[in-house]
């Protein structure tokens, strides 16, 4: 908005960075709204429930998981699906704790902080020096990732639902895809890319004995044996 | 169970533990297994996720056209290249491919 920042006003500096740093996540996360909307109509549920679920669960991670779940395995893999959604949650949990300093305050905004508490907003806050930054960072990415993901998560709906043959637009390469770019940011050292080649290889390999959805929740436990006994783990580099 | 009753479920689960976050005490946070647990089980449900809706087609493993797409969304990531463009990129290879009548 201001071309010159003065630099002797350190404390609005810091709240115009973290209002940027807000913005810049904020809008170009948004934009995944319209994959979610489109994947999870062509998985089967209707607009109404593909937009509540960005308004009610409002987390990435656990709303692709629900959608693939039930692609392949419709209603019979709902317990399957709920169980995917919830444990992908648990890290939202974690983010919870570590925000809960920077959000303060009533009960009430406490409440409206744990729905808004997601990767992004988590990220963005975390990463500003101030404790007013960190607080305004994780508002307005809060905000505006609410606002632009339900938004884009009806447009990618209203697509969806124009498109028919969900295979000849090459839409389930689509889901795969954005299960990897949520994965990718993620692979930072040996231990998180060792579990994850392990549970997509025990994931693929129990496909063809499980009903859908449970090969997923199998490879969980690849997860829970390396982060309880920390094999890989930065001791041993 | 319909499709409904799914959707609210798990919706209500996530929330929930956002909420919980707020009510511990944050030197839960302290202890390194907790946390390490949490965050590799996020890196196994997305790789399994991937897997799986890479290769699984009709209860079994089948190898179609979503294999090169999902191998050049890698690359793409790997390059840095946007999600959406990403996702998007993945979308029409694998149209393509089908098209072309390479594999099914």
């Amino acid at each position: 908005m201001t071309e010159a920042n003065p630099p002797a006003r350190a404390v609005p500096d810091a709240t115009g960075a973290a209002v940027r740093a807000a913005l810049g996540v904020g809008i170009a996360v948004s934009a995944y709204g319209v994959s979610f909307g489109a994947l999870a109509v062509a998985s089967g549920l209707d607009i109404w429930q593909t937009c509540v679920l960005s308004l009610l669960m409002f987390s990435g991670g656990s709303q692709f998981a629900l959608v693939g779940v039930l692609a392949s395995g419709g209603v019979a893999a709902g317990p399957a699906a709920i169980a995917s959604a919830t444990l992908l949650g648990i890290r939202n949990g974690l983010y919870s704790m570590r925000m809960s300093p920077v959000v303060g305050g009533p009960w009430w905004r406490r409440l409206l902080a744990a729905h808004w508490t997601i990767d992004e907003s988590t990220a963005v806050a975390s990463a500003q020096p101030t404790l007013r930054g960190q607080r305004v960072g994780f508002w307005v990415t809060g905000a505006v990732i609410y606002l632009g993901w339900n938004l884009t998560t009806l447009l990618g709906a209203l697509l969806g639902d124009l498109v028919g043959d969900v295979r000849m637009y090459g839409l389930d390469a689509a889901a795969a895809a954005a299960f990897l770019g949520l994965l990718w940011p993620r692979l930072t050292s040996r231990q998180p890319v060792a579990v994850a080649i392990a549970a997509a290889v025990v994931a693929a390999v129990l496909v063809p004995w499980l009903p859908p959805g449970l090969p997923v929740l199998a490879a969980a436990v690849v997860a829970v044996v390396v982060g309880v006994t920390n094999v890989l783990g930065r001791r041993a580099r | 169970m319909t499709v409904w009753h799914i959707i609210l479920i798990a919706s209500i689960a996530v929330l929930a533990l956002k909420l919980v976050g707020y009510l511990v005490p944050p030197s839960l946070l302290e202890r390194p297994t907790p946390a390490r647990v949490a965050n590799l089980l996020t890196v196994a449900l997305l790789a399994a996720l991937t897997a799986t809706q890479t290769l699984e087609a009709g209860g079994g493993v089948v190898l179609d056209a979503r294999v090169p797409a999902v191998v050049l969304a890698a690359a793409l990531y790997a390059l840095r290249v946007p999600f959406i463009v990403v996702v998007a990129a993945a979308a029409a290879l694998a149209a393509l491919v089908r098209f072309l009548g390479w594999l099914a």
